[in-house]
């Protein structure tokens, strides 16, 4: 079985994102740029799953820009077999959406026919959590969201999955193939070492485009501006528990 | 108003012939036209769930005289209870829409995200609204995806009836987005950025309740295995007016158990940082953050949180932040109302001593 896993290119975690000033969007020149952290947990998961012999190859796929192939090189050094980028240069005002991602991918699941496509849950730029919904929702396989732990069965062509939900954590089971989405607590993904990099520099890369997928990308989605969250204002440090307590009730009025 | 004009509707469609029922027809087209809303609910104990009465207050802020549908889902007497509670939940509910079968007891996407599409399929919905819980966020794509239009995630804003604000990179910008796509514009909202209306229903209004009809549902791909949920007496989390977290600075699961006493003392929920629950201090599902649960309480105390991006997407909106810590550098004093610069545990320790008044 191939597992299919899906990676994208996002404003790494540790930055604290600045706004531009003509209100377009979010300052993205000259900042670090890393793979989006819960990619990177569907990427060992993958990668576990192989190693657990459930799995024959780990075929890793992003759509983005040229730079993006950065990203697909980060998961070739983890371990992925090779890599499927689809080149998409996306003009600024009108992002790739997650159903136009979503519809990528099902072209590219169609053509490689994985067992499993692995996705993460959300990207931390755009905090949409769809995508991986959406292609299950459009290749009409079941889907497990949220997963906290993975269990395949080559047998019986099942996934069990553990979900975090509100409240605890749920468990279902589902016909492969199937879509999981990877939530934190997952796994601890692995560090890719020098030989690895260098090893993945001669793994293969297949380019293609949106109009070989023949998928059309449109957007019913515009953005009208980008702004700063309100800033609270300026706290007081207070000397001690009975003044925060004085404060809490008789200046904010909450206990 | 609204309330009238549905009402001359109602008694305008009794008219089968005449111009007046004509007339009303034709209202009712352009009223669709404008907005009508299918609220997906969840519900528990016989109750339609807070974090949906909140989506029916995001429905009403799309258009004041929305005309909501509320879908249930489920099986057995708990869902014919709460669709009874779901008729008089809210002025603008005009009818509660009941699908009751096996299938859908249990949360799963595949035969939610059919029911959803049927529904909308024949009720042509100007909007679909549901609340960003884990069941909302794992079903609403996945219908939009069956529907061919793109949802917007975690609205706290509705600005115009398709201009909606939303927080990106871990609300640390809001982005305002216009929908421009077919119908319905489908959305999750944030439901600490919704207030559940108060407003006093009129004892005659109780919203019609129909059974959905579900010869549809296909052979399911996906089935249910068993939940296991974290038992606790305090409240809700998401809905607690006070909060208590702790962070890393806790140091232990057995250190987590004195703020959990604060807790019972405040009526507060417990919550906890990434790093508190990555060491093994509390169960996942209290996490605070980008990740984890996003709350709005009006009191919200940080022991031992340094305040990391992640953590502060969860939190920011609470209405006075506490932090205690004793790195007055903590990121987590930028945010605070309150701040003291002081050891937790002797904190707690006094925090712990103040007689209970009520």
């Amino acid at each position: 079985m191939k597992i299919l896993v899906a990676v994208k290119r996002v404003v790494d975690y540790a930055v604290k994102v600045r706004v531009k000033p003509d209100r377009t969007g979010v300052e993205t020149a000259n900042v670090k740029m890393s793979m989006n952290p819960f990619c990177e947990i569907a990427v060992e998961e993958a990668l576990r799953l192989r190693e657990a012999g459930a799995a024959a190859e780990v075929v890793a796929a992003t759509i983005g820009p040229a730079q993006s192939a950065d990203t697909l090189r980060t998961a070739l050094a983890m371990g992925a077999d090779r890599a499927v980028h689809v080149l998409h240069d996306p003009d600024p005002a009108r992002p790739l959406l997650p159903l136009a991602v979503a519809k990528i991918l099902r072209a590219v699941a169609l053509q490689e026919k994985p067992g499993l496509v692995i996705l993460g849950k959300q990207a931390i730029d755009d905090d949409c959590n769809q995508t991986g919904q959406m292609l299950a929702g459009l290749l009409q396989w079941p889907q497990g969201t949220f997963a906290s732990k993975v269990l395949l069965d080559k047998e019986k062509q099942k996934a069990t999955v553990e979900r975090e939900v509100d409240g605890g954590i749920e468990t279902i089971c589902l016909k492969l193939p199937a879509v999981i989405t990877t939530d934190l607590r997952l796994n601890q993904p692995r560090y890719a070492t020098l030989p690895n990099i260098m090893k993945a520099k001669s793994k293969v890369i297949k380019k293609v485009t949106p109009e070989d997928l023949n998928v059309d990308i449109r957007s019913d989605m515009e953005v009208i501006e980008v702004t700063e969250p309100p800033k609270r204002k300026a706290g007081v440090i207070l000397s001690s528990v009975d003044e925060l307590l004085d404060k809490l009730k008789n200046e904010a009025r909450v206990l | 108003m609204a309330a009238m004009v549905v009402g001359v509707l109602r008694r305008g469609s009794g008219y089968s012939s005449g111009g007046f029922g004509g007339t009303s027809r034709l209202l009712a087209l352009s009223l669709r036209r404008f907005a009508s809303t299918l609220v997906v609910a969840e519900h528990e104990g016989g109750f339609v769930k807070p974090s949906s009465l909140s989506a029916l207050a995001a429905a009403e802020a799309v258009a004041k005289d929305n005309k909501i549908s509320l879908l249930l889902g489920g099986s057995g007497p708990a869902l014919h209870k709460a669709a009874d509670h779901a008729a008089s939940s809210h002025p603008l509910v005009s009818e509660v829409l009941v699908a009751d079968s096996e299938a859908l007891a249990h949360p799963l996407a595949e035969p939610w995200a059919e029911l959803l599409c049927s529904v909308q399929q024949k009720g042509g919905y100007s909007h679909v609204i549901a609340s960003s819980t884990s069941f909302g966020k794992n079903l609403l794509p996945r219908a939009a995806a069956l529907l061919d239009v793109s949802p917007v995630t975690d609205v706290t804003a509705v600005k115009e009836p398709r201009v909606f604000v939303r927080p990106i990179y871990a609300g640390n910008a809001l982005c305002t987005v216009k929908y421009t796509g077919e119908d319905p514009c489908m959305m999750s909202i944030r439901s600490t950025s919704f207030s559940p209306t108060n407003k006093a229903m009129s004892e005659t209004k109780v919203a019609p309740i129909t059974q959905v009809d579900l010869s549809f549902l296909s052979e399911g791909k996906s089935s249910w295995v068993n939940l296991t949920s974290q038992d606790t007496e305090r409240p809700d989390l998401a809905n607690a007016s006070v909060v208590v977290t702790g962070g890393r600075g806790l140091k232990s699961a057995e250190n987590f158990k004195l703020l959990e006493q604060l807790a019972e003392k405040l009526g507060a929920a417990v919550g906890a940082t990434r790093a508190a629950v990555d060491a093994g201090y509390v169960p996942n599902d209290l996490q605070v953050g980008q990740t984890g649960k996003i709350v709005a309480p009006e009191l919200y105390m940080a022991f031992g949180v340094s305040g990391a991006i992640q953590h502060l997407a969860g939190m920011r909106d609470s209405k006075v932040i506490v932090a205690v810590n004793k790195d007055a550098d903590a990121p987590i004093f930028q945010v605070a109302d309150y701040g003291l610069v002081a050891d937790l545990f002797e904190v707690l320790d006094e925090l712990l001593k103040i007689p209970d008044k009520k």
